[in-house]
């Protein structure tokens, strides 16, 4: 496996590039947020005139038949741009999920761009916890209330996982609130089941599911972290502030370099995880989540004043970062993770009470 | 690989022998041209090659590195046919020892202010400085050395590049003892000393140009090199850990694991790296490499001492060591002398003010020495 870009993949990339340097320049995704922050419009042409909706589905059910490589590209160039689109809720979460399941026919939907789906899980779980509990079966239906999904006011069908088994719910069988979310770009909301319809569609694991999630967006916090590198890049080389131009003080290039640093360190950890492995996913979500974060912070302090306005479209970037920071677990739980992986046993575990400090009189 | 097993078949079986072989059927390097080591073949294909070869006689890559990582390269780039033929063979299987004549007393991040003067007497030149921080100059058969010139031109414009007879009369080597107690490097006085004018390397004037392919080489070769996951440095502490469960504390874990992940990730951006060089010379983001090598060792390094919670320290005595034998020694030389990661081949320092101007793009700060001859600078 290389870690570079083939050429398919520029080729994607291009693709997907051109029609958001289009159809969704920051100004753009900035003018809807508050009202109705997914671009459904948008999200149709990506699904199926570029085709991004099956990337992950075999052939056999209609789709690209692509692997997490591709499915990576196009999370880079969205995180780029705060796409409003649920392609990694639907496409990727989700999709796993239905792929898993084996659910050939939801799959051969959502390959043809006409159903959107999602995963009812809270964004902000953890790969390596125990999901579940929320939602309950009975006799086929379903009941419970599951905060923070990501993706589920725009789906059709929404996918639950309740004790190893996927179920598929309409959307029209469920109430999905939209609740205010830090990330405007990609909205959470609470969903209910009140002995909702539900139809099983077979066994899933969902921490792998989780997992592979994980890794792949570290795909789009990279494209996060570079959208506000290269922006902050071309405002310091304009900004003039005693009689120069900022960037050409030490004290900013050499935060820039770091910065740089980071970043470069971030897009391989991001293409070493498309090989699917839980090692490479938990690396590249310990470090690319920070990073995000981090380049984010950066850009908006050394966008000064503006970097603090409505107005600028960075808080976007900042807002994404943030909560990708938490989503699908956040770099502690993925170091905790590694602990395992890596081989790297924790402190042994203090005694509960230590005799011999009592019989000192130290206690 | 077939050009290895014919290789092996009729391999001598002495070291040195076997070595020179090795240059001969082009297993040396195997982007560098057939007859100069190589097989005028991709660079990807040396991994292939050191995998192939992994249980025979290997290179000294400690004594060796400057050598390996800037001499040959340089040479590759700008030397005569004459000078590739002479210098490479003996460079690779460690014949011939080679050191860095570049900083100065007066010039370390500033190089292009260098002092040591070169002047033509016909066929020769007659060389005349001090130089400073020469690792290995001790066992070091010749060197790669900036000299000035013409001191009438700007400092950039005045500087040629050769190659340094470090047996030539008049060179005179002095051992610089260091934080760690032991002279890895030298002080190197140049009194009168003749080399011929074949030994130039590159043109008149022209020594920053060449320089440049030794700098970035450099910056590659420390740090860039490959390492499996979870070994190095990181597979040292990460052992150390493993073995002793009772020193672990709960604030150092979760500096043992974030320290893990930035192993990996600056391990996997190498990786990286390597692949995009196959193509080429390495351009200005190796400078990267060897930044974030730097921070990372030196944390590691600061946690193993730490974690050991031992006071004590290997050796002090003063002596010439060979090579920089980072593993082969306790924590404590271990955390000293990762401290010369971020000095060594241009400081963490200059390595940002590089990433930021030749690969972000940033203006440079104003300069106040560009077009002053290097004769009326402030020294
Ligand atoms: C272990 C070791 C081995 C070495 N081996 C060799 C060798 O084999 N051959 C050889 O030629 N040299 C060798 N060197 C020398 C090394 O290249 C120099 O020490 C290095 O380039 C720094 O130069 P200096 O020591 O003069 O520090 P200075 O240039 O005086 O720097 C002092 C401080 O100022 C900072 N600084 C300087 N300029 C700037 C700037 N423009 N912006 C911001 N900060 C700045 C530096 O980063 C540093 O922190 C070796 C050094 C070490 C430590």
């Amino acid at each position: 496996m290389t870690l570079l870009y083939t050429d398919v993949e520029d080729e994607l990339r291009a693709a997907v590039r051109d029609l958001l340097a289009d159809r969704c320049p920051p100004a753009a995704v900035l003018a809807r947020v508050e009202d109705e922050p997914h671009d459904l419009d948008l999200w149709k042409t990506l699904a199926r005139d570029i085709g991004v909706a099956g990337l992950l589905i075999p052939e056999e059910y209609g789709g690209a038949g692509a692997s997490a490589r591709e499915a990576a590209v196009v999370l880079e160039e969205l995180g780029r741009a705060v796409t409003p689109v649920p392609f990694f809720t639907s496409s990727v979460l989700a999709t796993h999920a239905l792929l898993q399941a084996g659910a050939g026919e939801l799959l051969r939907g959502v390959a043809e761009g006409d159903l959107t789906v999602a995963l009812v899980v809270p964004f902000s779980v953890s790969p390596y916890r125990e999901v579940g509990g929320a939602v309950t079966v009975t006799d086929g239906r379903l009941t419970g209330v599951v905060s923070a999904v990501a993706g589920a006011d725009v789906a059709d069908v929404l996918l639950v996982p309740v004790d190893g088994t996927l179920h598929a719910v309409p959307a029209a069988e469920a109430t999905v609130e939209v609740t205010p979310s830090l990330d405007l770009t990609r909205p959470i909301a609470t969903v209910t089941f009140a002995d909702s319809v539900a139809e099983p569609l077979g066994a899933v694991d969902v921490g792998r599911t989780l997992r592979f999630g994980a890794g792949l967006l570290a795909s789009e916090q990279l494209g996060v972290a570079e959208w506000c590198l290269e922006t902050t890049l071309a405002y310091v080389k304009e900004r003039y502030q005693f009689a120069r131009p900022v960037g050409s003080f030490q004290a900013i290039k050499h935060r820039l370099a770091d910065l740089w640093l980071d970043v470069v360190r971030a897009r391989a950890a991001a293409r070493a995880a498309t090989d699917g492995t839980a090692l490479a996913a938990a690396v590249a979500q310990a470090w690319n989540a920070g990073v995000a974060v981090h380049v984010a912070e950066e850009a908006v302090q050394l966008h000064g004043g503006i970097g603090m306005t409505w107005e600028h479209p960075l808080h976007l970037f900042l807002k994404r970062a943030k909560s990708t920071e938490l989503a699908l677990g956040t770099p502690g739980d993925h170091r905790d993770a590694l602990a395992e992986l890596a081989d790297l046993p924790g402190p042994v575990r203090a005694e509960p009470d230590r005799p011999e400090l009592n019989r000192a009189g130290l206690s | 690989m077939d050009v290895v097993d014919r290789f092996l078949e009729n391999a001598p079986s002495d070291r040195l022998e076997f070595l020179r072989a090795r240059f001969d059927a082009g297993l040396a390097w195997v982007h560098f041209p057939v007859g100069l080591g190589g097989l005028g073949a991709p660079r990807e294909m040396q991994q292939e090659v050191e995998r192939a070869l992994a249980h025979t006689p290997q290179l000294d890559t400690g004594v060796q590195a400057i050598g390996l990582g800037m001499a040959a390269p340089t040479i590759l780039a700008f030397g005569t046919e004459e000078q590739k033929k002479r210098f490479l063979r003996p460079l690779w299987t460690g014949e011939e020892i080679w050191c860095q004549l570049f900083s100065e007393p007066g010039a370390g991040s500033d190089l292009a202010t260098l002092a040591t003067r070169a002047v033509r007497d016909g066929d020769e030149w007659v060389v005349d400085g001090q130089k400073v921080w020469t690792s290995g100059a001790h066992h070091a058969r010749w060197a790669i050395l900036v000299a000035r010139t013409d001191p009438d031109l700007p400092k950039h414009r005045g500087l040629t590049y050769f190659i340094c007879d470090m047996h030539a009369p008049g060179v005179d080597v002095r051992p610089l003892r260091q934080i760690t107690g032991e002279a890895e490097f030298n002080e190197v006085f140049l009194t009168g000393v003749r080399l011929s004018d074949d030994l130039r390397l590159g043109e008149v004037g022209d020594g920053w140009r060449v320089a440049q392919t030794t700098l970035m080489n450099e910056r590659v070769a420390i740090g860039g090199a490959p390492v499996r996951r979870g070994g190095g440095m990181i597979g040292l502490v990460a052992d150390a850990w493993r073995e002793r469960p009772e020193l672990r504390t709960h604030d150092l874990y979760q500096r043992l694991l974030a320290l893990w992940v930035e192993a990996e990730v600056t391990r996997l951006s190498g990786v990286r790296l390597r692949e995009q060089l196959a193509a080429g010379q390495p351009g200005p983001e190796g400078s990267g490499m060897k930044l974030s090598f730097a921070k990372l060792n030196q944390a590691l390094t600061g946690f193993e001492v730490e974690f050991n919670r031992d006071l004590g320290y290997d050796d002090w005595a003063f002596r010439r060591s060979d090579s920089v034998d980072f593993l082969g020694r306790g924590p404590g030389y271990r955390y000293l002398r990762a401290k010369g990661n971020s000095i060594e081949g241009g400081t963490s320092e200059i390595l940002r003010n590089i990433i930021a101007e030749r690969v972000l793009g940033l203006p440079s700060e104003p300069r106040v020495d560009k077009d002053v001859p290097w004769k009326d600078l402030p020294r």
